[in-house]
């Protein structure tokens, strides 16, 4: 159809290109961006500008190199009768490009110490954030505050397997972003859980390796209020796709009223576990806690992927004694995938996705946990 | 070369084709000691792998060219990076330049064979069985492995699909296969160059291939150490790469790269000195600046043991190791660009015709170039920080190892293939494939360096939508340099099926021994050892 409307027409290759897109491309949000973002930070600026800078003298360095070789594609050509010259050496032009590149790195290398040096100053920060990765969501724990809480991604599973229309953030939104103030210096503490993951958030020019059982630093002082968005950069299994990172920059007051509310809701969360639940409410919370936390890898039909992860369904556990089952929620399985959900979920949390797994899929085994029974089994 | 020698080479060569010619039949490829029919093994190997790999790459790129999951799950995503990566390096560039060197070395430098012939039958046959093992994975449980090429702990051992195993027994083959060959390459060019051919007179090819060989041997025991630790602490409880025992999952990285950074030199070394044979015969003209070509390409090598920390900028090294890892990996610029500069100097004042060798050695300089500048960028590490795992080093090194590495061996292949086989190729059809490749390659790459800019990260199976147009763009660029390999595969066999007979020279301004011998190369050539002056 393509083909047809542009001989028809008689539309240049280029239109042609053009036509195929707009025709198989209809989610596309047309921007076509060339280049890195400045971002919001004093650093993310400067490796921007170094960025630029490394960038032109490359551009120059390539005009001068490739313009000399399509001179002599053109003019030294045996169809233009050019004869061949004989010189095949010349020691003084052999010194000349070893020297004069090595005066250009140098001039690079100045400029980039700075930075690098200025990047790796992570002392004196006004708030300390421990963020943890996992498989495939991120931990965010207050060090000063005490709030603590995770960070996973919120788009439906029916915009990624194209049943509904794509948004506009899609795949760049979280149930839970982090949230700092603005012009204040923010130390990340940057470690993982499982894998190897990476914290990227290129607006503050702050990627670094989180890395399980070690401890990485990085740190930026925002600029401005805003959303910023990035994404897991490091292959951490099968949802390195689907892990981003969004961040909130909200004004000094803001930010603490936020951390009030916060702290309020963890208080709220802990009591929830010591009133009665009935069998409906637990299946009802526990359906929703297993589509966020379990359904990644079990599958929402608890049939798990054969091989790479177990099927819930019919599984000695889930049907076996049920303190085997809550064990294994709370402390995960050394040595796989099956995480500790121990800090993960509150205790009614925990209590709500067992008694669903129990009770889902036809095995109906009638067991209630109670939240309050988990909260003990926590402590 | 004096015509006596050739009167001797040629009388010599077909009493040897009567006495001691091929076996008959299929036992002649396995039971062969011939360097020109392993040489043909290897590259016809290569050839499988480049276009299994390629499937994979498609596939890849065909899940890619919309947001949202259209064809394969993540997880089988995950396969197809990791699957595509390891056949392209170690089953597709790495046998095609084994190929290369078994086919040309001794030719090049007037020997009879490869020096240790029983091993070079070896060490090519280890390799399909390694890849079949490789292969073999992805009808395991839990699929083949799926922790990228790089195959990161605690990714590919704690968390890895049980066929993780077999991985790590084929890499063990390949290793062994590799090492044997880069031995054999070794003791040929050391010990067999006839009378007067003195080291500096050795052709480039052969240069770059020594120098690779070394660095084969140097780094294949240490891939076969860090995979040996994963098979460890998979199975036998060590935890070289686990916290939680003491160990640490940054020392698989260190040990990994240490062995990944000069393996990279190996893909791209051999291909210096293909470029570095084909130009000077297009151009008419010597090679610019030849001993300053063979102390860069050792520079390059030497250099390329002190710069492994540069893939692991954001792994929170030290401040100092940032900054002695930046600085050695900048230095790396200087000696390139001095091959770089005598290529073009080569080319200047000379008497250029563009057969097809020469179009796909050309594009071999200016693409090349470009994954050169955009290597420079990457090696500057507070910038690195923004493009660390980002589509813009997925198009660095597809830009240094698709137009460089594989266009090197195309340009090898067009250039070499009339002296093989004995006939001429279709020039057209050759041409046509170099321009389908060339404008294919540039539609599939360069877009990714936007997107990398522009913030996607790499291996992953779906992106957000400001990155939507350019993917496109990728997928439709990937499909077409796909697709165009069909003309090289076609154009290769008819040119051993039809009857175009090329002369013994070949090409208008061919230099070196392997011209002076018949085309096609007799089975047995430089029985006797040829004169050098």
């Amino acid at each position: 159809m393509n083909l047809i409307s542009s001989k028809k027409f008689g539309l240049s290759a280029r239109h042609t290109l053009a036509l195929i897109l707009l025709f198989t491309v209809p989610h596309a949000s047309a921007d076509w961006q060339l280049n890195m973002r400045e971002g919001v930070t004093e650093i993310s600026r400067a490796v921007y500008d170094l960025h630029m800078v490394i960038f032109w003298i490359c551009v120059v360095i390539a005009i001068v190199v490739f313009g000399v070789m399509l001179y002599s594609v053109i003019y030294h050509r045996k169809s233009r009768g050019a004869k061949a010259h004989n010189f095949h050496e010349n020691v003084y032009v052999e010194i000349a490009w070893t020297v004069i590149p090595m005066v250009i790195l140098i001039g690079m290398a100045v400029p980039a110490t700075g930075t690098l040096i200025k990047m790796y100053d992570a002392k004196e920060a006004d708030i300390d954030i421990q963020i943890t990765g996992y498989q495939w969501k991120w931990r965010y724990q207050y060090l000063e505050s005490g709030v603590d809480f995770f960070s996973s991604l919120a788009t439906p599973a029916e915009q990624i397997n194209n049943e509904a229309e794509k948004t506009d953030t899609y795949l760049l939104e979280v149930d839970n972003p982090l949230v700092i103030p603005v012009g204040k210096k923010i130390r990340f503490l940057i470690t993982a859980n499982d894998v190897i993951h990476s914290w990227w958030v290129p607006d503050f020019a702050v990627k670094k390796d989180a890395i399980p059982g070690f401890i990485n630093e990085s740190w930026a002082v925002a600029e401005k209020p805003g959303i910023y968005r990035g994404q897991c950069a490091e292959l951490c299994g099968k949802d390195h796709g689907f892990m981003p990172i969004v961040v909130e920059v909200k004004s000094a007051e803001d930010y603490e009223i936020w951390i009030k509310q916060q702290q309020l809701a963890q208080e709220q969360k802990a009591k929830s576990a010591q009133k009665r639940w009935s069998l409906d409410e637990l299946m009802v919370t526990g359906k929703e806690v297993y589509g966020k936390s379990c359904a990644a890898c079990h599958q929402a039909n608890g049939e798990g992927i054969p091989g790479a992860f177990p099927a819930l369904k019919g599984s000695p556990i889930v049907q076996g004694d049920p303190a085997a089952h809550i064990d294994m929620v709370l402390n995960g399985k050394a040595g796989t995938a099956m995480q500790a959900f121990r800090d993960q979920l509150s205790a009614a949390e925990i209590a709500a996705v067992i008694t669903y797994e129990r009770n889902a899929w036809g095995d109906a085994l009638g067991d209630i946990i109670s939240p309050s029974h988990i909260a003990k089994m926590k402590q | 070369m004096s015509t006596s020698t050739e009167q001797v080479i040629s009388s010599e060569s077909n009493t040897q084709d009567i006495h001691h010619g091929p076996a008959k039949g299929i036992s002649r490829w396995f039971y062969t000691t011939n360097h020109k029919d392993i040489g043909s093994m290897y590259l016809w190997f290569s050839l499988i792998m480049f276009m299994t790999g390629g499937c994979m790459a498609l596939m890849i790129r065909a899940e890619l060219f919309q947001p949202g999951l259209q064809f394969i799950e993540p997880d089988f995503f995950n396969q197809m990076t990791t699957m595509h990566g390891l056949i392209m390096v170690f089953g597709a560039v790495m046998p095609a330049f084994v190929g290369l060197a078994n086919w040309m070395l001794p030719l090049m430098i007037g020997a009879p064979d490869m020096a240790l012939p029983r091993l070079n039958n070896w060490s090519f046959w280890i390799l399909p069985f390694a890849f079949s093992m490789m292969l073999m994975t992805f009808f395991m449980q839990g699929g083949a492995p799926n922790f990228g090429w790089t195959f990161y702990a605690p990714l590919s051992t704690t968390f890895a699909p049980p066929s993780v195993t077999f991985f790590i027994f084929a890499v063990h083959m390949m290793g062994i296969s590799s090492i044997m060959g880069a031995i054999n390459v070794i003791v040929t060019i050391l010990n067999m160059r006839p009378p007067g051919m003195n080291m500096m007179k050795l052709p480039l090819f052969v240069w770059t291939w020594l120098i690779t060989a070394f660095l084969l041997i140097l780094v294949m025991p240490v891939l076969a150490g860090v995979v040996t630790m994963m098979l460890m602490d998979i199975h036998f409880g060590t935890s070289f790469f686990n916290a939680a025992g003491g160990g640490d999952p940054v020392l698989f990285q260190h040990v990994f790269w240490f062995f990944g950074h000069p393996e990279v030199y190996i893909m791209i070394l051999p291909a210096f000195g293909v470029v570095s044979e084909i130009i000077p015969t297009f151009a008419r003209k010597k090679l610019f600046g030849y001993s300053s070509m063979v102390y860069a390409t050792s520079s390059i090598a030497f250099l390329s043991f002190i710069v492994w920390a540069h893939h692991m900028f954001t792994v929170g090294i030290p401040l100092a190791g940032e900054l002695f890892f930046m600085f050695a990996t900048m230095l790396i610029a200087v000696p390139t660009g001095v091959k770089v500069f005598n290529w073009v100097a080569t080319m200047f004042r000379g008497s250029m015709t563009f057969e097809t060798p020469m179009l796909f050695a050309i594009a071999f300089v200016v693409l090349f170039s470009i994954g050169g500048f955009s290597g420079l960028m990457l090696a500057i590490a507070p910038a690195d920080f923004q493009y660390h795992d980002t589509y813009f080093v997925v198009a660095h090194f597809h830009y240094v190892l698709v137009p460089g590495s594989v266009f090197s061996i195309m340009a090898g292949v067009y250039y070499w293939l009339p002296k093989w086989t004995g006939n001429y190729y279709d020039e057209k059809m050759g041409k046509l494939h170099f321009w389908l490749s060339f404008i294919g390659i540039n539609i599939t790459f360069f877009p990714m360096h936007f997107v990398g800019l522009a913030g996607m990260p790499r291996r992953i199976p779906d992106y957000a939508l400001q990155f939507a147009d350019f993917n496109a763009v990728s997928s439709v660029g990937a499909f077409l340099f796909g697709f165009s390999q069909l003309l090289f595969i076609y154009n290769v066999v008819s040119c051993i099926r039809k009857r175009n007979q090329a002369s013994d020279e070949v090409w208008e301004g061919s230099h070196g021994l392997e011209w002076t011998v018949p085309s096609p190369a007799p089975y047995h050539t430089f029985s006797q050892p040829p004169k050098v002056d």
